[in-house]
Parts: C-alpha cells; structure tokens; sequence
C-alpha cells in the first residue's frame, strides 16, 4: 500500500435511523500509524459514525474506503475479514462464554489453529490477568477486566485498524488511566486507531489529530494538542 | 407374572426410548429459541416428514437394502430432506421477520406447520402409513421375563451418541461456540467476522436433521407414520424444553427423557389414561420450583 493511500476514508457519510438523520455527511480519514479521536458530545453521530463503517448500520449515503477498496456495503463478516476491528460502546463480552472462548471468537475468521494459539499467547503477555481468568464465564469479570477482554478480543483479529467505542466508559476513574496506557502501547506496537471518546481530555491527550463532531456533521478539526488548546473545545468538552 | 423389578426396567427402557425421541426434537426447539427467540411451532411437522420420507425411502431401498442398512440409508435421507426444509423455512418464512414483533413470527411458525401437515396429508390422502422394518422385534438381551431388544438398544445407543456428539460441537468447536454466542449477542458476533445468518440456518438444519432421526426411529418403533403425528410430539417437545431450561442444550437434553421416563412411570403406576396428567402435573410442579427450567439460566442481566 502506498503512504500516501489513507488506512481508512470516509466521503459524505449519511445515516439516519428510521427517519431520524443521525450524520449529515461527514468526511475524515485515518493514515496508517495514527491515532484520530472523534469528539462530541451524546448523541453528535459518534458510534453511528463507527457502526457505518464496519457494516452494522447501511448508511444512507456516502462511501467508506478500507486500504482502498470500497466497503461501504459490504456485512460486518466480510469487512472485519480485510483488517478492521469494531470494540462497541459497553464492551459486549459475551457474558456466558468463558474468557477465552470470547478471545477463540475473536479470531473466527480465521482457519489457522496454530496461529490462534500464537495471538492467544500474545494477548496474555499483554494482559495476564486474562489468563489467570481464562476459564471464567466473561460477565463475571469486573468493568476494567472486561475492557480489557474487549480489547484482547479485537486483537485476535490482529487489525490493521481498531475502532474503539468510549473504552474509558464506565470503568473506575483509576482504571482509566490503565487503558490510557494500554491504547497508548497498542500505538507504539504500529497499531492504527479510531478513537470516540466523551472523555475529550484523555482522547485529546492521546490523538495525533482529532475531529469534533455537533449533531451530524464535523464542526472542528485539528492536531490534538492543538485542539486541547482551542478555546471551543475547552469550553464545550473539558469544563473550562 | 412379572416381578416388581422387571417392571420397573421395562418401563425404564420404555421411558427412556419415549425420552430420547422427546430429547431429540426438544434439542431443534430449544436450539431456535435459543438463537432467535422463536418458538418454531413447525418443527414437530419437520419430525413427521422425516418420518415420511424415512418410510417412503424405505420402501424403496428395502428390496435391495434390508434392515438396519437400508433403515441408516432412509434416515440420511430423511436428514437430507427435513434439514433443507428446516432450512428454507428459516430462510422464506422467519428471516424476512427476524425484525418484526416476535408475534408475528410465532404466527408464520403455526403457519410453516400447517402448510407442511397439510401437503402429508394431501399426499398420504388422511390414511396412516405402515412401516414394516423386517428386523426381528423378539431378538434382544433377557433381563429374567423381560427382553430389552436389540432395536431399543441400537436406539438408545444412538440417541447417546448424536446427543454427546451435539455438546462435543457446541462447546468444542468455532461453529458451536459462535452459535453460543448469537444467543448473546449477533450485533457483537458480526463485529468479530460470524456470519451470522449462515449460523442461523447452521441451527435450523442441525434441529430439523435431529428431529428427522427421531422421525425414523419413531417409523422403526411404532410402524407407522399419520400426517398429524407431529403435533403432539411437538408439544411434549417443547413442554421437554421448557421444563430442561428453554435455549439449554442439556437442558432439552435433560427436559426430554425426564419427561419420557415420568410417562413411563405414570403408565405402569396410574394406567395410559392418566400418564400426561401424571407428567405434566409433575413437570407444572418443578416449573413452580423452578420458573427457568432445570437447567435454564434467570434473565436477570448483572450490569
């Protein structure tokens, strides 16, 4: 793939649930190697954004571009198949498989048990308590845990893209700052990420660009740290 | 004169066979439920046409294939056909209404089994069909007055064995764990690459080829096949399911020969008339007890 082909990008994106238009046409892209944050505000068109993308929602107009190639209606199966990982908002482990039939599914795609067992191993190196928890029923896990499920869940797929959906949500203020760290590490291992985030000062802080989104479409958009420091977004999203 | 004990194993067998049959069609019920959340009333008329297409190829095959080979080749045949019909039911009837109000799912599903009981009818003209195996019924191992015979053997051998198969599949391989998972979650289950769909109709063809092997059992034992006989069966299997937890795999499993067994018994120990009182009074009793089923989990979500 060429540098310059972005990882993923999006074109007039529209979507709508029933008659409600939920994005208004919306376009951004992500580059290989990056982190970019989606902001806004409860109901700004964020997982509407994302469930457009990897195939749970049609969207109404737009189209969406992976590595290239246009997926725009394709079903979520195929599209996770070409490298795309979707954690939703809420985590959604499977609560009555174990720990590490939900790690198993994570990989479905693929045919090679051999190289299951590797990602496997890989997602216990970087988070051994799953390990230890390995035969656990999912939902007995704590709010931190099961994050931590979710994301090694989308890492048995071994993406070239994670769309992850408010990871801090919901979780123990303390704990935040371990997945901070973890989406920071993903980063540094070359992992690409999509971020949608309510929590604008933690994304801010890990994003190298950023877009904020107001009722369906994108109002503002910049380097992270430089929209930190924008006087609207300090206002609307970080109390100031 | 019989004694007590060999009473109680010829009804124990008797049971058990009655049991397995409930089991094996209470497995297609609970495994639909289980996925989609449709009592599939159709799928006590699946049974009967695997039972019809059983006889039929049976009287086929025979002259060439006596006994238990042309019998294992009519049940695949019967497996063949009840699991494509399963199947194109799933795919013309349900999955357009997969998003609709449960209703009207449960209306297609009395609708599925109409058209299904009505078309055996039409062809077997309302006339009950005789099935006539050939195996020697009297062959078996003597148990002091009782023979256990070499066919309720091989029955219940088989029961077992498709029923250990079945839970080796769902909870050993990909396919089974993510039909677990659909149950759960299918938004989750696409994102992580099911085709989910494709495991629907997975589901409906396995429920509906175990249903048939009931069916050609039921040919084998009884000897004859109505194009109504699906109905009632249905309806213990579904009562089987409730009872075993309903979307429990071993619940079904359970449900089913603990309610062929409580029939058995009602039979020796209250007369043929009674016996439903007798098993549905007891099975009324343990969903007082246990409102989920035996094996049934609450849905009461922890958050």
């Amino acid at each position: 793939m060429p540098n310059d082909t972005p990882l993923i990008k999006v074109e007039g994106l529209e979507a709508c649930y029933g008659k409600v238009a939920a994005l208004g046409g919306i376009s951004f892209e992500v580059r290989e190697g990056q982190i970019v944050t989606l902001l806004g505000s409860n109901g700004a068109g964020k997982s509407t954004t994302l469930r457009a993308i990897s195939g749970l929602l049609a969207p109404s107009a737009g189209r969406v571009f992976f590595c290239g190639e246009e997926i725009t209606k394709m079903p979520p199966h195929e599209i996770v198949k070409r490298g795309l990982a979707h954690l939703p908002e809420g985590r959604h482990i499977f609560k009555d498989l174990t720990v590490l039939e939900n790690l198993e599914l994570g990989s479905y795609t693929l045919k090679d048990n051999n190289e299951r067992k590797r990602r496997l191993n890989r997602v216990f190196e970087r988070f051994p308590i799953l390990s230890k928890r390995m035969k656990q029923a999912g939902g007995t896990l704590s709010g931190g845990e099961q994050q931590m499920l979710a994301i090694g869940r989308g890492l048995m797929a071994s993406p070239k893209l994670l769309l992850m959906d408010e990871p801090s949500m919901g979780i123990a203020p303390l704990i935040v700052r371990d997945i901070t760290n973890i989406i920071k590490t993903l980063h540094d291992d070359g992992t690409t990420i999509l971020l949608v985030e309510q929590n604008a000062k933690m994304a801010l802080g890990l994003a190298d660009y950023g877009y904020v989104l107001d009722t369906g479409s994108i109002v503002l958009e910049g380097v992270g740290s430089e929209l930190l420091k924008d006087e609207k977004v300090v206002k609307a999203y970080l109390g100031g | 004169m019989f004694s007590a004990w060999e009473l109680i194993l010829q009804q124990l067998v008797n049971g058990l066979i009655l049991g397995s049959f409930y089991a094996l069609v209470a497995l297609g019920y609970s495994m639909v439920y289980g996925i989609i959340k449709l009592l599939n009333f159709a799928h006590g008329d699946i049974y009967m046409t695997g039972a019809f297409i059983c006889l039929s190829v049976y009287g086929a095959v025979s002259g060439v294939l006596p006994g238990w080979t042309g019998i294992a080749v009519s049940v695949l045949a019967a497996m063949a056909v009840s699991g494509l019909l399963g199947f194109l039911a799933q795919k013309f009837a349900y999955r357009p209404l997969l998003s609709a109000p449960r209703l009207s799912l449960l209306i297609t599903a009395i609708g599925v089994s109409l058209v299904i009981s009505n078309t055996v009818m039409v062809i077997t003209k309302s006339q009950p069909l005789f099935f006539t195996s050939g195996l020697d019924n009297s062959l078996g191992i003597k148990f002091g007055s009782i023979t256990v015979t070499y066919i309720q053997i091989i029955m219940l051998a088989v029961s077992a064995i498709l029923m250990i198969s079945l839970t080796l599949f769902i909870n050993r391989t990909m396919m089974g764990k993510a039909m677990r998972a659909i149950a759960l979650d299918q938004d989750t289950c696409a994102l992580v690459g099911i085709n989910v769909n494709k495991i629907i109709g997975l589901t409906f063809v396995l429920g509906s080829a175990l249903a048939a092997i009931a069916g050609g059992m039921a040919c084998v034992y009884y000897g004859n096949v109505q194009y109504n006989m699906g109905y009632m069966i249905g309806i213990k299997a579904f009562t089987a399911a409730v009872i075993g937890g309903i979307g429990s795999v071993p619940g079904a499993m359970l449900g089913g020969i603990l309610l062929g067994l409580l029939e058995a018994l009602g039979t020796q120990f209250l007369g043929s008339s009674w016996k439903d009182v007798f098993a549905f009074g007891l099975l009324i009793l343990i969903l007082i007890l246990r409102p989920n089923g035996l094996l049934g989990r609450s849905e009461i979500e922890r958050m």
